[in-house]
């Protein structure tokens, strides 16, 4: 292979790596947007909290962040069901401005207070189980990347078989399809909700993990992701986690193709001109069915 | 030429027509009354005719104007006006206030909007709640408001849409008081309903919907005896009549 | 009777505070500080014309702010043109870019309208952190003009010009919002935020008036960015145009009250000194303390009191009240409403 198709190839190889963790953090939002009519814009502060547990874990006690994943999922999970508990559920009668606000408040909130706890300063995690790279075809891959791309794709293919096989996972999206209907047959929406916010934000858990093998963490980091995240969302469709998925993983492959044939440092310009372009073009993106 | 008319209007969301190549007209001064079961697509022929969904085909004109497709802001200024099924008051505004918002189409100066307001709040039997919070009116009071809003635009043309739902007795009666003050000042009503207790004696005229589709347009001494019309409500007849 | 009058006399002698307070307290510090609140203060009621009024929040505003530093400095530095007509010329610029982004993004629901604007917000900071004639990531400097003379907008001996300056930019900003209020703008305006479709069934033309709310929201703070840029002879991306400056004006207006006049106003006043006493005086890892607290406070708010300081005021004149008639009158009279059905 000449010199330029191995770039373009390594280049289109790393956009699809990345682009399956995008999917995962994705797929968290459009869960929750799918259910109960709320953006979280907190969301990305979440995976952000997520790659700081993961972080601590390692700095502190030294443990792995392969093995530290279930446990910041499962940190994640609570932190949902708490944020639903003690904050959401309050706005879900209110007017759609309140349950802006609410979320961008956290946001607000969540980012300064880990820029107060933990400073600007940029951490990175050292030597892991995943530390090294592969070589395929000439193509050189990170092998956190992979990995890290490999159980994104595990968690939301777990996530998506939870949805559609479980009687739990039909309740969940009867209730995203209609919450009175759902209300009549028996269905506990609240029980619905905390369990979409739990499943939502361990997926971002899932994906912080998965991130902070290579990924510098600081407080910002989340709004990078989280911009993709809306746009992914509207791109598939906002409600529908086969878009999210989907969509997550060309807006991964475009925006590091953007800033290979482009310029670099247009990549944001690039994701943020696809989400206005679909929202005012194809508003259902997708598959989207609002 | 009626004030009002209809050709072949279709409405499909995705495979399920919802309204099929309905035809009817609408003559100046009366009051029409459309009735039909439940899902027969009363409502979304409204929303097509006064611009909220845009019809999949046929036509609709109003005072010799084609006006299909045009957004509920132009159907409005052009002096067709609506009230909802389920009733839309601005609950954090004044029963005068809501009004106003109304009258300021034609009356864009403060002061004249609120005389306008007042006059239809009279008209309407609200002016002794001129300045009670919307959200704190009952059902009857809120439709009521809704009535009168949409009066203030000063319509030729006013479509009802279940206004008389959810009234007790004496409500409903006061009601009826009211449409037929406004046809004798010279609005057209059309109005869909399901008590036929009121729409028989109160309309002039009945247009008949069922599956999306016209079955009956007559007198209302003739639809009560129309065999199709009995059909497609057999057993709603007689919960009707409760 | 006096007493009746209390709410007339308390904004009297508000008004005479605020025209002394640079005699009064010279202290640069806290001129600076009074300068920033009242300079907010304009900002959160620009902000609230088409967030609180017209309901459309918007996470992008400081684009406008930024275009208006941005035009009316590269005007003064590259063809000498006063900043007085920049300013104008900044609002124009503003309008322009307002009605274009405003346009097709109406028609998006609140939360998708948001992202929309976040996600312009970042393009804007993006395009000029690259635009080189616009002097890049680095920013513009404005030239040091001597003399203190009012059309050079340049004020360098004593800041209390610019106290007077914004104070007027101010008065003029209440008296938009305040016009808007009484019309049938405002009127429409209030419709529209709650309930569109009804509204339009009225014949009100919904994209055009958040359209009009758009552009006069957007020329205001354009404004506040010439003044800005003009009083601290300094623009950059990274000043003009930072989501958390966007993030900043929804919070004024949201904690103050939106859709009212006072509330902005309210909510620059405990906000900014805040914001600068923790900037100032807990500066390093303390300095971001502010912003956790308004973080919090946006979301106690939107609980509790989504009407904001403005609610909450108006909630407690009004058990005063309910209170006060009580006491004077012991024998029960009917509340309002008949809810026995009669019509």
């Amino acid at each position: 292979m000449s010199v330029e198709t191995t770039l373009l190839v390594q280049t289109l190889v790393s956009g699809l790596l990345i682009g399956f963790v995008f999917a995962l953090i994705s797929v968290g939002l459009t869960l929750i947007f799918g259910v109960m009519d709320i953006v979280n814009f907190a969301h990305g502060e979440h995976l952000m909290l997520a790659m700081y547990f993961t972080y601590w874990l390692y700095t502190l006690w030294g443990v792995d962040p392969l093995y530290a994943v279930p446990v910041v999922a499962g940190l994640l999970f609570l932190l949902g069901v708490l944020t639903y508990r003690l904050v959401i559920r309050h706005v879900l009668d209110a007017p759609m401005l309140a349950q802006i606000f609410v979320t961008f408040g956290l946001m607000v909130f969540l980012r300064n207070l880990a820029q107060l706890l933990w400073s600007e300063d940029f951490r990175r995690i050292g030597d892991t189980l995943v530390t090294g790279r592969l070589e395929l075809f000439g193509i050189f891959i990170g092998t956190p990347q992979l990995v890290a791309s490999v159980g994104a794709a595990l968690t939301t293919g777990a996530l998506y078989w939870f949805l559609k096989n479980t009687r739990t996972g039909w309740a969940l999206e009867a209730t995203a399809e209609n919450k009175e209907v759902a209300g009549l047959m028996g269905i506990d929406p609240e029980r619905m909700f905390a369990l979409a916010w739990g499943l939502a934000l361990a997926s971002v858990g899932v994906a912080g993990a998965l991130l902070a093998t290579f990924n510098p963490i600081f407080p910002e980091v989340g709004a990078v992701f989280v911009l993709v995240a809306y746009v992914a969302v509207a791109l598939g469709g906002f409600g529908s986690v086969t878009g999210a998925f989907v969509a997550g993983i060309i807006i991964g492959v475009v925006q590091v193709m953007g800033g290979f044939l482009w310029e670099p440092r247009f990549k944001t310009i690039l994701v943020y001109g696809i989400y206005l372009g679909i929202v005012f073009i194809r508003p259902q993106g997708l598959f989207g069915r609002r | 030429m009626a004030l009002f008319e209809v050709h072949g209007l279709t409405k499909t969301f995705g495979g399920l027509a919802a309204n099929r190549d309905i035809t009817m007209r609408v003559e100046q001064g009366e009051i029409l009354g459309l009735i039909g079961p439940n899902g027969a697509g009363k409502t979304t022929f409204f929303n097509c005719v006064t611009g909220f969904y845009p019809p999949s085909a046929g036509s609709v004109r109003f005072q010799d104007q084609e006006i299909t497709g045009w957004p509920p802001e132009r159907v409005c200024q052009a002096g067709i006006a609506r009230t909802f099924q389920i009733v839309r008051v601005l609950g954090d505004l004044t029963v005068l206030e809501n009004v106003m918002i109304g009258a300021f189409l034609r009356h864009p100066r403060v002061p004249d909007a609120r005389r306008k307001a007042l006059a239809v709040l009279e008209l309407t039997g609200l002016a002794d709640r001129q300045d009670q919070m919307a959200r704190n009116l009952t059902i009857a009071g809120k439709k009521r408001l809704e009535l009168a809003r949409a009066l203030a635009t000063e319509p030729t043309l006013l479509f009802l849409d279940e206004a008389m739902a959810g009234l007790n007795p004496s409500e409903i009666h006061a009601a009826v008081a009211i449409v037929r003050r406004l046809q004798e000042q010279g609005i057209t009503i059309v109005m869909v309903e399901h008590v036929m207790k009121v729409v028989m004696p109160l309309a002039d005229r009945i247009v008949v919907l069922d599956s999306g589709q016209v079955i009956a347009d007559d007198v209302p001494e003739r639809i009560a005896a129309n065999e199709r019309v009995i059909e497609a409500y057999l057993g709603e007849k007689y919960r009707a009549a409760s | 009777m006096l007493r009746n009058r209390l709410p007339q006399l308390a904004l009297v002698a508000l008004v005479l505070f605020l025209l002394v307070f640079p005699t009064l307290f010279p202290e640069p510090f806290l001129l600076r500080t009074m300068i920033l609140v009242l300079l907010w203060s304009v900002l959160g009621l620009a902000w609230n014309i088409i967030g609180g009024y017209a309901g459309q929040v918007s996470f992008g505003h400081a684009i406008f702010f930024g275009l208006g530093a941005y035009t009316s400095t590269l005007l003064l530095n590259n063809w000498g043109i006063s900043p007085w007509l920049g300013m104008l010329g900044g609002a124009l610029v503003a309008v322009i870019v307002s009605a274009i982004i405003g346009w097709p993004s109406f028609r998006l629901a609140g939360h998708y309208f948001a992202i929309a604007t976040i996600a312009a917000g970042e393009i804007f900071a993006v395009l000029f952190r690259n635009l080189k004639w616009a002097g890049g990531a680095v920013g513009l400097y404005l030239p040091i003009v001597r003399g203190d003379r009012l059309v050079d907008f340049q004020f360098n001996e004593s800041k209390a010009m610019y106290y007077y300056i914004v104070l007027g930019m101010l008065v003029a900003t209440a008296l938009v919002t305040y016009w808007i209020e009484r019309t049938r703008m405002g009127y429409y305006l209030k419709a529209i935020r709650e309930d569109p479709d009804a509204a339009r069934s009225l014949g009100i033309n919904v994209t055009r008036y958040k359209l009009y709310a758009m552009v006069i929201s957007a020329a205001l703070a354009a404004m506040a960015g010439t003044f800005y840029a003009q009083f601290v002879l300094y623009v950059s991306p990274k000043t003009v145009f930072p989501l958390a400056l966007s993030i900043q004006m929804a919070l004024v207006a949201i904690l103050g009250g939106t859709g009212t006049l006072a509330g902005p106003i309210i909510g620059a006043a405990v906000l900014i000194p805040m914001a600068e006493y923790t900037r100032v005086y807990l500066a390093g890892r303390v300095g971001g303390l502010h912003l956790v607290v308004y973080g919090l406070l946006i979301v106690l708010i939107s609980i509790y009191q989504p009407g904001g300081l403005m609610a909450l005021l108006r909630n407690w004149q009004h058990r005063r009240r309910q209170r006060k008639l009580a006491q004077a009158a012991p024998v029960t009279a009917p509340a309002g409403g008949m809810g026995d059905g009669s019509v």
